[in-house]
């Protein structure tokens, strides 16, 4: 009886704040509803036994992803940039054919009758984090082994981009110290 | 399900104290604002300019590396609980999936990503 | 109404609540006096006595201190954003409270047992970030900015270390469950096979702590009073509840983890909480010898640490602690 109605609130929460996350004009209050957002789905992956994944929500996702978020929004400080006309006039129309494709795959969705599954066996008494290990290392050994792969691509892509255009040559072994005072300044 | 309620309901009680006291307290205190006490704190000089300027891109670089080494450490948990059912297996694998990031932390350190200077 | 009364739930539910409010209330008592004490053992290791005016020994110092924060006059800034400004001491207190549900303090006072009870804790502690960044941007002051900007990379850095130096202890134990993992120490203490685990630990505790040598986001002497430089009254009085809350949690699960939870001799069951608080005591001591030994590290030597140092050390750790279980099962 509880669990519906936790279900319930949570989804409750999270639909309130996505919304929010969009009606807010002030980009870090959008990023903190972004946060609540998260953190309401690991409650609902908790109410469903899900709770590796509910935890791992919170780390990954409300802890590390949603961080560079705000750290981007509030020490970029993007907020102020002057934007000409058109550049707003194609993000709103931009804006309105995705809204538009994303309630059109919803209709669609909800317009074909999905069988339901057979319910799910009530989970094991034990903790679920071995049962995910026991198959992610077994059973899907070679995704998890790609996934290495690419976390080590986005390590090189970030390198590379933290450390902008360069002149190729002997420049880039330079000292660090060396190369800043003739990097040509930013338009800020 | 049930283990979380008390999780729940220590959120619950933070979040009310916590709320609570500070509500409780500027009810109570005295608040006689001025434009020059309510200015931002620079060791008493007039402020200058806006506080909020742009940063090093060094901090950007440390939040993105922390996602990427978060995201292996995630993976290390069910790893090491299942870790005694896997055997030398499991052993094997991880070891090449560490050895696979030890590859760009490497690369971090030739490039200098993770020197302050 | 007495089939409400029976129904199990709602009974562990209203037991939960007693219990939290009971936490709640002995942080709040400990928390008081631990800076009384912190106050108390600074000034000895300095050659001075501390606060000795306020009653017997300076006892009704703390009581003075609430009082005095309590009425204090309060500033807001014009420039802040109010909303974020008044959240961010509330964000404060919330991780180091919740993550102390999963607890396990004595075999019949733990207030849950969840199958991923340290994860609850690494999550909790991951989102500790977000009063201190919140609070120093908020603001809008130069020193608080920076404040923020620095703890939130060094909490972020030294998190991977605390993450990782907890996974050599869940090899040994096979268990997520903070009760698992107290109960598989009842012969040797983890801090026995996992000495360098417990070292990368600890410190990566004191950085997230925010606690000296890591204390940047502080730093007076540079910083004014870094994160919460334009904090008052109640609001400040949260951050630094919420500092001391954190200490206090963050030595709880290094008893756990390390330091055999409960675990030692002689007590009959009932009363095996004691060891729990003996050992709470010790550590929170460590806490503060260690504040008044150390100076602060630069700023890079802490990038450095944590990034080149904690972070391989710890990866080689596991890898070791592996080979090493899996040898030894095959023998």
């Amino acid at each position: 009886m509880i669990a519906p109605a936790l279900f319930a609130v949570f989804a409750a929460i999270a639909v309130v704040s996505a919304l929010s996350v969009i009606l807010q004009r002030n980009p870090v209050t959008s990023a903190l509803f972004l946060v609540v957002t998260f953190c309401s789905l690991a409650g609902i992956y908790l109410v469903l036994h899900a709770e590796f994944i509910g935890m791992v929500q919170v780390i990954v996702y409300a802890g590390a992803i949603m961080v560079l978020f705000l750290f981007v929004i509030m020490y970029l400080n993007l907020g102020r940039d002057i934007e000409t006309g058109l550049q707003i006039a194609l993000r709103r129309g931009v804006g309105w054919l995705m809204g538009f494709a994303l309630l059109a795959a919803g209709v669609a969705l909800f317009r074909h009758p999905w069988a339901a599954g057979p319910p799910a066996p009530p989970g094991p008494p034990v903790g679920n984090t071995q049962a995910i290990g026991l198959l992610l290392y077994s059973r899907y050994l070679f995704p998890f082994e790609v996934t290495s792969m690419l976390l080590l691509v986005a390590m090189v892509g970030v390198v590379v981009i933290a450390r902008g255009r360069r002149a190729p040559g002997p420049a880039a072994d330079l000292p660090p110290g060396a190369a800043t005072g003739a990097e040509p300044r930013g338009d800020a | 399900m049930r283990e979380y309620i008390p999780v729940l309901l220590f959120l619950l009680v933070a979040f009310g104290f916590a709320a609570g006291t500070i509500a409780l307290s500027s009810i109570i205190v005295p608040l006689r604002r001025n434009a020059v006490k309510n200015s931002a704190y620079e060791c008493g000089v007039v402020p200058m300019g806006d506080a909020r300027q742009r940063v090093a891109i060094k901090f950007y670089l440390v939040a993105v590396l922390f996602i990427l080494f978060d995201i292996e450490a995630v993976f290390l948990y069910p790893w090491a609980v299942a870790f005694r059912q896997l055997g030398l297996y499991g052993l094997v694998e991880m070891a090449l999936f560490i050895v696979v990031l030890f590859i760009g932390y490497v690369y971090l350190l030739k490039k200098r990503a993770l020197e302050w200077e | 109404m007495a089939a409400i009364l029976d129904n199990p739930d709602l009974r562990f539910a209203f037991w939960a609540l007693v219990k939290c409010v009971v936490i709640l209330t002995a942080m709040l008592g400990v928390v008081s006096y631990l800076i009384y004490v912190e106050r108390k053992v600074a000034g000895h290791m300095q050659a001075r006595t501390g606060p000795n005016r306020v009653g017997p020994l300076g006892l009704l110092q703390p009581v003075a201190d609430i009082l005095k924060l309590f009425f204090k006059e309060e500033f807001i800034p014009d420039a802040a954003n109010k909303i974020i400004f008044h959240l961010a001491p509330v964000l404060a207190v919330i991780p180091a409270l919740v993550s102390f549900s999963v607890v396990p303090v004595g075999p019949n006072f733990t207030v849950t047992d969840i199958n991923v009870g340290l994860l609850l804790f690494l999550a909790m502690s991951s989102l500790g970030v977000y009063a201190i960044t919140l609070g120093g941007w908020s603001s809008n002051n130069k020193y608080a900015l920076l404040g923020g900007l620095r703890s939130s990379a060094q909490m972020i850095s030294y998190e991977l270390a605390l993450g990782l130096s907890t996974v050599g202890v869940l090899l040994i134990a096979g268990s997520l469950s903070l009760v698992d993992i107290v109960r598989a120490q009842e012969h040797v203490w983890f801090a026995v096979y996992q000495p360098v685990a417990f070292v990368i630990f600890m410190i990566a505790a004191f950085a997230e702590t925010n606690r000296a040598p890591f204390d940047l986001p502080e730093a007076e002497a540079e910083l004014v009073a870094g994160f919460h430089t334009e904090y008052s009254s109640m609001k400040w009085g949260m951050f630094f509840l919420g500092e001391f809350m954190n200490v206090i949690t963050i030595s709880s699960i290094a008893i756990t983890l390390f330091l055999g939870g409960w675990n030692g001799p002689w007590l009959p069951d009932s009363l095996k909480f004691l060891w729990f608080f003996l050992k709470l005591g010790v550590l929170l001591f460590f806490f503060i010898w260690v504040r008044w030994t150390y100076p602060r590290l630069r700023y890079d030597q802490l990038m450095n640490l944590g990034w080149k140092v904690l972070l391989p050390v710890a990866l080689a750790n596991i890898l070791v602690t592996g080979t090493v279980i899996h040898w030894l099962g095959n023998r």
